[in-house]
């Protein structure tokens, strides 16, 4: 991978880490109102998939969705108010954290509804295809999401339609608390594309390369016109489905324990330092300034969304009908 | 009496459900470990095949459940928030709520469809929205929606033994509501309110979390020496009309509360049977509190405005006292 495209790659990475390391802290202290989901640990997924992306190529998110933004090239600041409730956020307060969209950026929006974005992606591949583009959708969703009505429809009408579309599974390998072994009688979500007759293909969700990879393939097949991928990225969330759960869940407990040591094994931001350093096509000191200024710019998107205002009742009752 | 959280009533009841009767199961997604912690702990007595976490799979659940209560269980479907239900809709609108009379009375349907409905937690648009009024439109389905923990307790025991589809509403801001809850076993009848706080000005029609504004709005007109009657419905279908009525007949004037939206709403229900049934007892018209008509924004500041709070039932009844009707002649 030539230099530029690595930085950018690794750029991503980093931008979704530090914001959901502060967003993370933030909850903590009871800054934040409602639920929060981080992304922390699945980063290489989103990244790798939307460095591929054009700012007119369209993505569909989840519940746990600001990586799926800041991929696609979101703004801290805006999310940052969002999060906070306030008016100069993306959704002006009327969202969330589950709910952030950009669609200037193609961003169609984070959904609170498990698979609900899916069919969306599917919408807006059929959109491509009849307007004659060769834009492509994506669709990102949890393993436990695979298990709802929604995926397998959108599956199958995206393949008998031979939509531009991405499906592309986080299989963080839980669905809340549920281990996604104890919700389906496979390991391997990517399996399920068969039975819709589209290609499936198993990823290193943790390696950033190696989705890249793949997603190139899928862009490309989707952008010819031959139809849907279904991508099934293994993954782990590093922290628990929600923010605040352990107080939540009083001292029980369900993570796995080998997958919680691979969880801490694989670590996609580490893993693509390594690459890099190893690679010696990027100083150190490249890295080490670029970590400076997102950090900095985390710092500046928290103090504008203490700065901005809450939403008024001009806003509540805007954005209705047309 | 041993006082109890809303979250820890529906526990008992649960459990005592389940050990009295082998019939009945609990099934959903993270029931075992209780995400609402309201099925939190039954799994150690009951078991896997008693206590059943589920996929993600909300139609097939809730479908699942319909077929399990027609042929011989009592299975209680938990379905966490109440906009999940809308995924279940197709089965509960199709299925539960047809096949009975469809069929010419072969099955009878003791399912209960459990779930956290309503919002005021900074949710967003996708976990907050009310969905009673989608099922007090069906036919042959009973809606509950309990106030407090002593009622939750009762009223759900008697929603399991009830040979009806029942969707059983729990609101999430109540959770952590203590209140007096005997050990004992006791139920309470579907379709029953309760005078919640009497008084002889005015009478306000609530269920759920609205009783709780209702009564803070009452004790605040007290002071100014308005003496509000508080009706918690309980059950919203079918709905006790004869308590309300009776009320409404004493006081002359009355406010109908319901967090959902103003179209179709439960506020809309109540209020047009009673201008139809208690017409010439009404000495101004009656007045409905509901959502503001949008989606639940997540801004906790603005999601304050979408759901009534007690301050505009207070202005409501200010307004209704200071009516006069015109002379009829
Ligand atoms: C329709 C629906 N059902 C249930 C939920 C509650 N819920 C929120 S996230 C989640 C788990 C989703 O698992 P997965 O799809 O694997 O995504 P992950 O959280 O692991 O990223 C559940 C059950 C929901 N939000 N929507
Ligand atoms: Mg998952």
């Amino acid at each position: 991978m030539e230099p530029n495209k690595l930085l950018d790659l690794y750029t991503r990475i980093l931008r979704i880490r530090r914001f959901e390391e502060q967003v993370g802290t933030l909850f903590a202290q009871g800054q934040l109102p409602g639920f929060v989901h981080l992304y922390i640990g699945e980063e290489a997924v989103g990244a790798g998939i939307c460095a591929l992306l054009r700012d007119d190529d369209y993505i569909v998110s989840t519940h746990r969705g600001h990586g799926h933004v800041l991929a696609k090239g979101g703004d801290m600041q805006r999310m940052m108010a969002e999060l906070f409730g306030k008016r100069t956020g993306y959704c002006k307060g009327k969202g969330g954290s589950m709910h952030i969209a950009d669609f200037s950026i193609g961003m169609l929006g984070a959904c609170g509804i498990v698979g609900g974005g899916i069919p969306v992606a599917v919408g807006a591949g059929l959109s491509a295809k009849t307007r004659g583009t060769d834009q492509v959708a994506v669709s990102f969703f949890g393993d436990g999401a695979s298990n709802e009505g929604s995926f397998h429809e959108s599956l199958n009408l995206a393949s008998a339609l031979a939509l531009p579309v991405l499906f592309v599974c986080e299989n963080n390998q839980y669905g809340e608390f549920t281990p996604a072994i104890q919700a389906m009688n496979i390991r391997d979500i990517a399996l399920r594309a068969q039975g819709y007759g589209i290609p499936g293909v198993i990823v290193d969700g943790t390696d950033a390369l190696a989705v890249y990879d793949v997603a190139q393939e899928a862009v490309a097949r989707a952008r010819r016109g031959e139809g849907p991928t279904l991508i099934e990225a293994k993954t782990h969330r590093r922290g628990g489905h929600a923010e605040g759960e352990e107080a939540f869940l009083g001292g029980q407990q369900y993570r796995l324990a080998d997958e919680l040591a691979a969880a801490r094994r694989n670590d996609p931001l580490l893993k693509l330092h390594t690459f890099i350093v190893e690679n010696g096509q990027i100083p150190l000191e490249t890295l080490e300034t670029l970590d400076h200024e997102i950090t900095q710019a985390v710092t500046e998107a928290v103090a504008f969304a203490r700065a901005s205002e809450a939403p008024d009742e001009t806003i509540l009752y805007e954005d209705t009908w047309v | 009496m041993p006082r109890k959280t809303y979250i820890a009533a529906i526990q008992a009841a649960l459990a005592e459900e389940l050990r009295q009767d082998p019939n009945v199961i609990l099934i959903g997604e993270d029931v075992r470990l209780g995400v609402f912690a309201g099925t939190r702990g039954l799994h150690a007595e009951f078991g896997d095949a008693r206590v059943i976490d589920t996929p993600i799979s909300e139609l097939g659940v809730a479908g699942a459940g319909i077929g399990a209560a027609a042929t011989g269980l009592r299975p209680v479907v938990d379905l966490m928030f109440g906009t999940f239900l809308y995924l279940a809709f197709d089965q509960i609108a199709n299925q539960a709520a047809t096949m009975r009379y469809m069929f010419g009375g072969q099955t009878r349907l003791p399912v209960v469809f459990m779930t956290q409905n309503g919002g005021g937690i900074g949710a967003g648009p996708h976990h907050s929205q009310p969905v009673h009024p989608f099922f007090m439109n069906l036919p042959l389905i009973k809606v509950v929606m309990p106030s407090t923990p002593y009622d939750v307790k009762g009223l759900l025991k008697a929603a399991i033994r009830d040979d009806n589809p029942v969707v059983f509403l729990n609101h999430l801001s109540l959770g952590s509501q203590r209140g007096e809850v005997p050990d004992e076993a006791y139920t309470l009848p579907l379709g029953k309110a309760e005078i919640k706080r009497a008084g002889r000005d005015l009478t306000v029609v609530a269920a759920g979390l609205m009783v709780h504004h209702a009564l803070k709005a009452a004790a605040e007109l007290a002071e100014s020496g308005i003496e509000a009657e508080v009706v918690d419905l309980r059950t919203l279908k079918p709905w006790d009309e004869e308590t309300v009525l009776a009320s409404v007949e004493r006081t002359g004037r009355c406010i109908c509360v319901d967090e959902s939206y103003p179209v179709c709403g439960g506020a809309s229900e109540w209020a047009a049977c009673i201008s139809e049934k208690a017409f010439y007892a009404l000495k101004a018209p009656v007045q409905r509190i509901s959502n503001a008509h949008v989606p639940i924004p997540f801004s906790p500041t603005l999601e304050k405005m979408v759901i009534p709070q007690p301050a505009a039932i207070v202005a409501a009844a200010h307004r209704v006292m200071a009516t006069t009707l015109p002379e009829r002649n």
